[in-house]
Order: C-alpha cells, then sequence, then structure tokens
C-alpha cells in the first residue's frame, strides 16, 4: 500500500454524487429539458444531512442501523476498487469475492430495514430485490470468474493492471462479453432502467425505492450515498475491464474518469430508449446475462 | 483468427437469443443474421488461400440463407397469421439455463474428441456442437411449426460450421448439394406449414397428435 492507493478512494468519495446528475442531465436531453444541475445530488445530500430524521414507533434499531451498515459497507467496497490502474488500498487475493459480497450485505440490510417497518408495500420491494439480486448475483461472479482465469491473477488490483492492448486483442471477445454482462449487472444492482425505474412515484411498481420511502433526513442522505458510490464502483469495474493501461500515470486516471463519465452517459441513454421491461421479464434478462457470462467463461477456457 | 473467432461468437449469441426469443419474427431476423455471418465463414477461415470455390459457396450461402429463407419464412408466418410463439414446452429462462449448459458439454466433448490440428479456430468445433445441441433442442421444445424450423435451420448452420472449419478441402459440389437438400427442405416445411394452417386454423404441432378421423 502507498499513498498513490488513497487516489482511488478519494475520487469515489467526491465524485460519485456527479454520476446521477450526468444521467440525469442525459435523460433531459434526450427529452428536449434542460434538466437539474450537474451537481443536483450534492445539494440533496447537504440539504438532507442538514435536516432531522423520523422513525416511526414501529421501528427498531434494525431500521436505524441499515443506512449507517449500508453506508460503511459502501466505503468498504470503494477501497477495494483499484482505479486507473493504481491498487486499491485493500488488496489480496479472492478480494472480488468479497466486493461481491459486501453488496450482499449491504442489500441483506436494506431489505431487513425496510421489512422492519412493517409496511406491505416495502415488503413487495424487498422481495423484488431478494429475487432479482440473487439472479444477478451469479452472473457478476462468473464475470469476475471469467476475468480472473483470463488475466491468471485473483486479485481485482492485479486484474485491472493486466488489461492491455495486447490482451484485447487476443481475447477481445471474451472480454467484451464480461463487459457487456457487466452492464446488465449495473443496471440491475443500480435499479436503473430496463429492471427498476428511479423516478417512479407509484409504491407498487418501485423496487429499491420503495424499500428506503420510509428513511429521511441524514439517513437518507447516507443511502442516497451508498447508491451513488454502488453506481461509482460498478461502473468503475466496467471501466477498469475496458480500458487498457497506457503507461503513464496521469493519462490512466484521466482515461478512467473519462471512461466512468462515458458509462453514466450509456446509462443514461439506455433509460431514455428503452422502456422498462415487465416484471415477469426482468429474470429472463438476468439469466441472459448469467449466460452471456457463462460463454465468455466457457470461451476463455478453451 | 480475429475476425473467425467474432463470427463464431456471434454464432453463440444468436443461438441464445434464439432460446430465449419469442416473437417469431423477431427469431427468423436472428437466423437470417447467424446465416449471413457462416457465409462469411469460409472466406475468413480460409483467408491465405482464397479460391473462387469459397467465394462462390459464401455468396450462395448468403443469398439463400440471408434473403431467401427469412423472406420465405416471413411469408408463411404471414399466410398463417402468427407472430408470436405462445408457451412452448420450455419456458425462456429454462431454455437458456439449457444452452448455457449445452455450450458446457459441447466445450467438454470438443477436449475428448480427436480434432485435427490445423482447425481455423479452437472455439469452432465447439460451437458447431453448441449449434446443432441448440437446433436439436429448439426442435423439441417448442409448439410453433415455425419455430421447429428455425430449430432445423440451426442444426444444419452447425454441421455447416464444422463442415468448413474442420474439412478443409470438401468438394464445391457437396457443398452446393448440401445447400440445396437445405433449400429443398425448407420450402417444403413452409408449404407444410401453409396446408397445416389452412386445415386447422392453426400450427401447433402438439395438437396434431390428437387428431381423429
Amino acid at each position: 500500500m502507498n499513498a498513490a492507493s488513497f487516489i482511488p478512494l478519494l475520487l469515489a468519495l467526491a465524485l460519485s454524487p456527479l454520476l446521477l446528475g450526468v444521467i440525469n442531465r442525459t435523460k433531459a436531453l434526450f427529452a428536449g429539458r434542460h434538466g437539474q444541475p450537474l451537481l443536483q445530488t450534492y445539494f440533496d445530500l447537504w440539504k438532507l444531512l442538514q435536516k432531522g430524521a423520523v422513525y416511526s414507533r414501529t421501528t427498531t434499531w434494525i431500521f436505524r442501523a441499515g443506512p449507517i451498515i449500508g453506508l460503511a459497507v459502501a466505503l468498504t467496497a470503494a477501497m477495494l476498487m483499484p482505479f486507473g490502474k493504481l491498487p486499491a488500498i485493500i488488496a489480496f487475493p479472492m478480494d472480488f469475492l468479497l466486493f461481491a459480497g459486501l453488496f450482499g450485505l449491504m442489500r441483506f440490510f436494506t431489505v431487513t430495514a425496510a421489512l422492519d417497518t412493517g409496511s406491505s408495500f416495502e415488503g413487495i420491494g424487498a422481495s423484488r430485490e431478494v429475487f432479482f439480486s440473487a439472479l444477478a448475483e451469479p452472473a457478476l461472479l462468473v464475470a469476475l470468474a471469467t476475468l480472473a482465469q483470463q488475466t491468471s491473477t485473483l486479485s481485482l488490483s492485479t486484474m485491472f493492471g493486466s488489461i492491455s492492448g495486447a490482451r484485447w486483442l487476443h481475447s477481445g471477445p471474451v472480454l467484451a462479453l464480461v463487459i457487456i454482462t457487466l452492464m446488465i449487472v449495473l443496471l440491475a444492482e443500480n435499479a436503473r432502467i430496463p429492471v427498476d425505474d428511479p423516478n417512479t412515484h407509484l409504491e407498487l411498481t418501485m423496487i429499491h425505492e420503495v424499500m428506503v420511502l420510509d428513511h429521511s433526513g441524514p439517513d437518507f442522505a447516507f443511502i442516497l450515498y451508498s447508491a451513488a458510490l454502488k453506481l461509482w464502483l460498478f461502473a468503475a469495474l466496467i471501466v477498469g475491464m475496458a480500458l487498457p493501461d497506457t503507461g503513464n500515470v496521469w493519462l490512466n486516471l484521466l482515461s478512467a474518469i473519462g471512461g466512468i463519465l462515458v458509462v453514466a452517459v450509456m446509462v443514461g441513454v439506455i433509460e431514455s430508449v428503452m422502456a422498462r421491461l415487465r416484471l415477469v421479464i426482468v429474470p429472463q434478462l438476468l439469466v441472459g446475462a448469467g449466460a452471456l457470462a457463462v460463454v465468455a467463461f466457457l470461451l476463455g477456457l478453451a | 483468427m480475429f475476425a473467425t473467432n467474432l463470427i463464431l461468437v456471434l454464432v453463440v449469441l444468436t443461438n441464445l437469443k434464439l432460446l430465449g426469443s419469442s416473437r417469431l419474427g423477431a427469431s427468423i431476423r436472428v437466423v437470417a443474421a447467424q446465416g449471413v455471418a457462416l457465409g462469411l465463414l469460409p472466406v475468413l477461415a480460409h483467408r491465405q488461400d482464397l479460391t473462387v470455390h469459397f467465394a462462390l459457396l459464401a455468396a450462395g450461402t448468403i443469398a439463400i440463407k440471408g434473403i431467401v429463407f427469412p423472406w420465405f419464412l416471413f411469408r408463411a408466418i404471414r399466410e398463417a397469421e402468427i407472430a408470436r410463439e405462445i408457451e412452448p414446452y420450455v419456458g425462456y429462462a429454462a431454455s437458456l439455463v439449457t444452452g448455457a449448459a449445452a455450450l458446457g458439454v459441447s466445450f467438454w466433448l470438443c477436449t475428448r474428441l480427436p480434432i485435427p490440428e490445423n482447425i481455423a479456430s479452437p472455439w469452432l468445433a465447439p460451437v458447431s456442437f453448441f449449434s446443432i445441441f441448440a437446433g436439436l433442442f429448439l426442435i423439441v421444445s417448442r409448439k410453433r411449426a415455425v419455430s421447429q424450423v428455425l430449430g432445423f435451420l440451426v442444426l444444419e448452420n452447425g454441421i455447416y460450421t464444422f463442415g468448413v472449419g474442420v474439412v478443409v478441402r470438401t468438394p464445391f459440389l457437396v457443398e452446393v448439394g448440401v445447400l440445396l437438400d437445405v433449400f429443398v427442405a425448407v420450402f417444403v416445411m413452409g408449404i407444410i406449414i401453409f396446408h397445416i394452417n389452412r386445415e386447422f386454423d392453426h400450427i401447433d404441432v402438439d395438437r396434431l397428435s390428437t387428431l381423429k378421423d
């Protein structure tokens, strides 16, 4: 570990709310609106932190612990994620399993906090979230295993470090399949459009939003910030896999930041041109993503 | 090598799309795209010794699989007035999982088979076996006759892939003969679909088994 390892974490902490702004501006552009300011998420976070929290009398400590544990988990995951070919603060063999597991933990506490409120709407959201993530997780793990197998290393930092132009030439189709899989997983895990609509205002159709309806003030700020961090980390996963090492530290960092913004714009474009899938179709999409990951893995083996 | 691999990946993806899609029109287009991609395969796999033979074969394959078959099948579903498959025997998500498993089996199978050394790509034999399995699965797991014709075409595409990549010198006449056979088969199947539809007002083949005099 050296001082440069803190750069990925600091960038994630500082820039992750910007991604939501970029997505919203892209969608506004498609809709012909001016759209909210790019920094709107920062303003929202600041506003929410000023407020007090309201707690229902039916809730217990689980409800209060949910957002805090969620934020702690997102921060831990941010320490595992290398960026722009700089190694992460924590890097050890098989750390990608911890990375996937941390998001499982975050989801577990979001879901239990939602169930703790006793609201039937939140129960619906919790049930859907668990169902869909159970299908998305195998896709994520097989995709990461494919990358580990392709690069013959077991840590996220060394995996991303060994992506080069030569590797793209050698096993381009495999990497492309892995990236497509991860893009679908990103959309599913971050409650974006083909799976869930972040702008919906009907509780019956929500998945992620409905689970956090009862959180207010600083708690909601924590949830918003950990969601932004999660989006940043998944985007960083894709960018780390896609961009080859240029050999220059600054060029790597700049291209990685640019890449993350491109991922955000792509999410915005997908949200603008696609309708949300019916809930019964969503499992098919996620199973399809898993099948793509398996294809990539098998092609990589041969 | 890179272009060949790209085509093979495209074949795998189109097969998965066929397994997971309920729309007949989209499925026909996907099979057409697969046919065009496979038409390019002999040209790319034998780039160093490209002859008129391969060029003619590619042109013929693309013309028949990419233009004639789709036109014919679109006509068939227009005559039969159907747009989508209703409730196949095996659901679409389950079909996708089966497809992924079949790909695994194909790769395993090819580690046990004596494959010639001078093959165009290490993925070629597994992908052709996967196409054969996917085609067979489509034939047995779908109710619509049109889907079964598509399964037959995918099956044939698998055999074609294997032939193009593994056998370096197939006589031109044999290749053309196979292409002609497939053409006649699809032609006959199209006519049968039309007649089943005219006689029974539907083309669900599972209901044909309960026919009585």
